[in-house]
């Protein structure tokens, strides 16, 4: 698999982490033990184009937000990752 | 001509007759030519018999002329460089190649085995399952170590390959799998309109069955025009041509797969050369122009020695000059397998007879055969008289029902043509049937593939040309190139007629998989045991799951399952088809990566240093720490260790701990970010102090520690444990990229641009001063403990100067740009020299660290919290910081959680061991009363016995408790006192002095 990082251009998968589903949001921090147990926990199992944090760190160490479908792993769009404000679980 | 080439020609083929070879054949000395492949100069040399079949030790000749072969394997060279299961059909010859057949004993011509066929019944499909089941145990004691005797393959070498592999990228325009007509065409035209091209050819020759199969184009004969192609191509400077290389599998983005036999030919690599080549080629379009397989006829005794693919027998005659037979019977159900009696003709070999399975052949093949003087008879091959010697007599079930024998002493059958979907397949593509040509042709591709030639189904000679042409020029296209095409090289198409015959019903045994053994009969046993699936069949059988994947059997396996349950065989369908397209040794998947290339190497700032005082060095991830530094006359280790211990604590010693993750993280929002990240608060924190901070994971247990330092209000230091340093700093900015963008902060990794040493002991800040600028106030009072700053050097260079201790001792830790790291440990040596310096490694670390009770590595084991290592008290309850919420969960704030505590064996003398089992004193040993165990151990010189950390449930509240460590594993069983965690200077005073 090879990801067009914005920073570096197209590069191969070994230079990247996957992180997983970019979607779950960090809840504030008054938002209680349920949200961010959903947070922490819950995934849907997506079949289809997902969103996915993807780090380079074989790179420039940006945090990426990668489209990739689960099914073919054709990847449809990559962004920086800054600023998504999403999940990320057990480190 | 030398030796007893009884059966090779003595004109045409490519072989070079000037360059004899002698090669070894189960210890005979055969004798072939430079342009050979071992299968054709055993053919030269008339031997039919190579091998022994898998389940039933039947005897196997030569079926088919490359890497589809399922018969002729060998062991191929000796001792380390043994290699099992090489096919004959695709081993280059070589002076002085040594070959041995499988799968016999003791020798080919009689093996003991063979009796496995009296035994057949209980070989039939699905006969792991079925036949020993039970009782159970039978299974490893005796049923498995005879099979294993009985069915098997090569034998490994028993050695460490001695060869190198090596792996390599590729970048191109075009690949293209394939040089035969369609394969050559398609790289003119991408190369001509200007496109980067790549051309793996597996063979070691350029041109597929051009060479076997002749024919004109553009009015050249095909060999003189492969010769200007090829000069066509390598003329070009942007065509690399690659041959001994199989591209074998497609892979996501555009990358493929290539395996490149650089020296198979050759006895052993020349020096500094490897012996294989993996490639990853990253290509824009691919072209598969990997032609088709000859597929076999599945009848009775199909599988004797003679028997050949009518399309490799050509092979070896018209490229090899080596003729398989003297007298060739054909078996054919198409137009195609007719070119082998001509082949035959030309070569002055008798035809004694052309079996057809059509009721009709053409004027012209009808006109050959009376011209020639041979019988063409309608009908089917029904069994063969013939054994290890070789076909002899093959007997006719002609279409009116009578009977014929025809005495030939070899049988050429062509049951059709599979194209190679293999490569199209990859990415779960399952192939579609076309009734014209009765085969499986590509349905789709992988992005940026197309299928070209005998490959997509185009058998005839001007449609594989034209087919490859025209996907070449629309390759180059589409990755952007536009350049003058020339023009499409030209062939007349010849007409391909066929009439489906997949399997002759006769008796005796009629082998669809001949490497598995698995017969027509399997196959209809499976249907009637319920294994209607292709899928099942597969398994069931094992039909197709040999090393040759079933190229010459699996389409004629599922066309009897779809006539014995009824369906037709585009119903029945394919199983998925799986790279790699020929087995690949895993050590060209490991290249470089083996022994101790296995993975990087680090080494630290003091490394050289450290050699040269004999350090004995452990790995840690990647890198090489000193363990500890023996001296003359140490018995152990632990002695070595005592004694570095004992001068630490009495006088100074220091360690290198470059090794700790090292990030600056700096900006003014630096503060609040490490708030968000630690348990503990750093805005807090005063510029020029050091503290301990320690880092949850999201789901609320303990991921890191390790002491943070503020150097300016903007700037802080932080560090990170060894294993971790990569993983946090990824981490860290995945906080700062995605979590908390909205703070100003920025990371720097500068793990590697900090030496950075521990100075430890009572005499350290006597040894600092002869170090740092005295101008630089070391005192309690100028430098307090957890005190951190930037000084100045005696001589001038900068360093960062940390009062923390991890020994418990009076401390220092010191950072000096990385390039003077070995410097600093040298100057330390001599500084130190007064006081008696000594330095330690990680062992002795190691120990200090346990008598102080600091948790490390085996308690931050990733099943802790903050509380379980007592450090609890640390979780701010005035910020929010990563994993706060979940840490309170009721499970992991339970009071009967298994928590830190001080261990040490009741009886001094005993020797405390990790991974003990803490029992409940009178308590059975067992899952129920398991109260946790031993985390950490050493041989403490302070309290002169073994001491050591456990995780125990309740475990602070039950100081002074005698309970059982219980050691199955090593068979012990002794009484330990859980005490507290800090055995050494409970109250700091050592430190803080
Ligand atoms: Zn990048």
């Amino acid at each position: 698999m090879r990801i067009v990082c914005p920073f570096c251009g197209e590069r191969e998968l070994g230079e990247f982490t996957y992180l997983g589903d970019a979607k779950p949001q960090r809840p504030a921090a008054d938002a209680g033990e349920d949200a961010v147990y959903d947070y922490v926990y819950l995934r849907d199992n997506i079949a289809g184009p997902m969103s996915e944090h993807w780090y380079h760190g074989g790179g420039c160490r940006a945090w990426l937000k990668v489209t990739r479908n689960t099914l073919t792993h054709e990847i449809s769009a990559v962004e920086p990752a800054a600023g998504a404000g999403a999940a990320k679980v057990g480190v | 001509m030398r030796g007893d080439q009884a059966n090779r020609l003595n004109y045409g083929g490519l072989i070079d007759r000037s360059t004899a070879l002698n090669f070894r054949f189960d210890g005979k000395t055969l004798f072939g030519f430079k342009g050979d492949t071992l299968a054709s100069a055993l053919v030269a040399n008339g031997v039919k018999l190579v091998g022994r079949s898998f389940k039933y030790h039947r005897p196997r000749g030569i079926l088919t002329a490359g890497s589809e072969e399922p018969n002729a394997l060998v062991e191929l060279r000796s001792g380390a460089r043994r290699e099992p299961n090489t096919k004959a059909t695709t081993a280059e010859l070589y002076e002085g190649l040594e070959a041995a057949s499988q799968n016999r004993w003791p020798s080919l011509n009689f093996d003991v085995m063979s009796v496995n066929q009296l035994f057949a019944p209980i070989f039939v499909a699905g006969f792991y399952y079925k036949t020993f089941m039970w009782p159970a145990k039978f299974w490893e004691a005796i049923y498995e170590p005879a099979i294993r005797r009985a069915a098997g393959l090569g034998r490994a070498a028993q050695v460490s390959d001695p060869d190198h592999y090596d792996k390599a990228w590729a970048h191109c325009d075009v690949v293209i799998a394939g040089s035969g007509p369609a394969g050559l065409a398609a790289a003119l035209a991408a190369a001509r309109c200007g496109a980067r091209v790549i051309l793996c050819e597996e063979d070691f020759v350029l041109g597929g069955r051009l060479f076997a199969d002749g024919g004109m184009i553009d009015g050249l004969p095909a060999a003189e025009w492969v010769a200007r192609a090829v000069a066509e191509l390598t003329a070009m400077p942007d065509v690399r041509i690659m041959t001994r290389t199989t591209l074998f599998g497609v892979y996501d983005g555009g990358t493929y797969g290539a395996i490149e036999r650089v020296n198979d030919h050759l006895p052993v690599p020349p020096e500094h050369q490897v012996r294989q080549r993996l490639w990853r080629i990253v290509a824009k379009r691919c072209v598969v122009a990997a032609g088709a397989i000859e597929r076999p006829i599945v009848f009775a005794d199909n599988d004797t020695p003679g028997v050949m693919m009518a399309s490799a027998m050509r092979s070896y005659i018209n490229r090899y000059a080596a003729t398989p037979a003297r007298r060739i019977a054909l078996f054919t159900n198409n137009e195609d397998g007719w070119r082998t009696a001509e082949t035959a003709i030309a070569a002055g070999l008798q035809v004694a007879a052309v079996i057809d399975a059509r009721p009709d052949i053409s004027p012209a093949h009808r006109s050959l055969a009376s011209k020639s003087g041979f019988p063409v008879l309608h009908g089917a091959v029904a069994g063969i008289n013939g054994g290890k010697g070789g076909v002899r007599k093959i007997s006719v079930s002609l279409a009116g029902g009578a009977r014929a024998e025809v005495e030939a002493d070899g049988l050429a059958v062509s049951g059709g043509w599979n194209p190679a979907v293999g490569l199209t397949s990859y990415h779960r593509g399952r192939p579609k049937w076309r009734d014209d040509i009765a085969a499986f042709v590509p349905d789709g591709a992988p992005p940026g593939m197309v299928a070209a030639g005998a490959a997509n189904g185009a058998f005839g000679l001007g449609a594989c040309l034209r087919e490859g042409f025209e996907a070449g020029a629309a390759a180059a296209r589409d990755a952007g190139h536009s350049g003058n095409i020339g023009s499409m090289p030209v062939a007349d198409d010849e007409a391909f007629s066929i009439t489906p015959l997949w399997h002759v019903a006769g008796k005796g045994k009629a082998f669809v998989d001949q490497q598995h053994d698995v017969t027509a009969s399997d196959v209809e046993l499976a249907q009637r045991e319920g294994f209607q699936s292709v899928e099942h069949l597969k398994r069931y059988t094992t039909l197709g799951m040999a090393t040759d994947q079933g190229k010459t059997s699996n389409v004629a396996g599922l066309a009897i399952m779809a006539a014995v349950s009824g369906k037709s065989i585009p119903e029945t369908g394919t199983t998925i088809y799986r790279p790699p397209y020929v087995p690949v040794a895993i050590g060209a998947f490991a290249g470089h990566h083996r022994d101790e290339n296995f993975h990087a190497t680090r080494l630290t700032p003091s490394h050289h240093w450290a050699a040269e005082q004999g350090a004995v060095f452990v790995d840690t991830g990647l890198w090489k720490r000193a363990q500890w530094y023996p001296r003359a006359g140490e018995k152990d280790w632990l002695e070595s260790v005592t004694r570095e211990v004992k001068a630490v604590r009495g006088g100074v010693g220091f360690c290198d701990v470059s090794t700790l993750g090292k990030i600056d993280v700096h900006g003014p929002d630096a503060g609040t970010f490490l708030d968000r990240v630690y348990i503990n608060a750093f805005s807090s924190l005063a510029v020029g102090k050091a503290r301990y901070g320690l880092m949850l994971r999201e789901d609320g247990i303990v991921y890191d520690d390790g002491t943070t330092s503020r150097l300016a209000e903007d700037h802080y230091f932080l560090t990170t444990t060894t294993a971790k340093a990569g993983l946090v700093m990824q981490h860290l900015e995945f906080c700062r990229q995605v979590l908390f963008p909205e703070l100003d902060v920025q990371l720097t990794s500068v793990s590697d641009q900090w030496a950075q040493f521990s100075i430890a002991g009572p005499k350290t800040r006597d040894l600092l001063k002869e170090i740092v600028d005295p101008a630089e106030d070391l005192s309690n009072e100028g430098f307090p403990f957890m005190g951190a700053r930037e000084v100045g050097l005696r001589g001038g260079i900068k360093a960062r100067l940390f009062r923390i201790s991890f020994s418990g001792e009076m401390a220092f830790e010191i950072s000096v740009p990385a390039r003077y790291g070995e410097a600093m440990a040298r100057n330390l040596m001599i500084a130190g020299k007064p006081f008696g310096i000594t330095p330690y490694g990680t062992e002795a670390l190691g120990v200090m660290r346990i008598e102080k009770g600091h948790v490390a590595g085996p308690e931050l084991n990733g099943t802790t919290t903050a509380g379980d290592l007592g450090l609890g008290k640390m979780m701010s309850t005035k910020k929010d910081f990563i994993g706060r919420v979940m840490a309170g969960r009721e499970a992991l704030v339970a009071p009967n959680r298994q928590v830190v505590v001080g261990i040490k064996p009741t009886d001094k003398a005993r020797r405390l061991r990790s991974g003990a089992h803490i029992i409940p004193k009178g308590e059975t040993p067992g899952p129920g009363n398991d109260q946790g165990y031993v985390t950490s151990v050493c041989f403490s010189p302070v309290l002169d016995q073994w001491i050591g950390l456990g995780l125990v449930e309740r475990g602070r509240e039950r100081i002074g408790e005698i309970v059982r460590a219980h050691d199955p594993l090593r068979g012990e069983d002794y009484d330990v006192e859980l005490c507290n965690s800090v055995f050494y200077d409970p109250d700091g005073g050592r430190q803080r002095g």
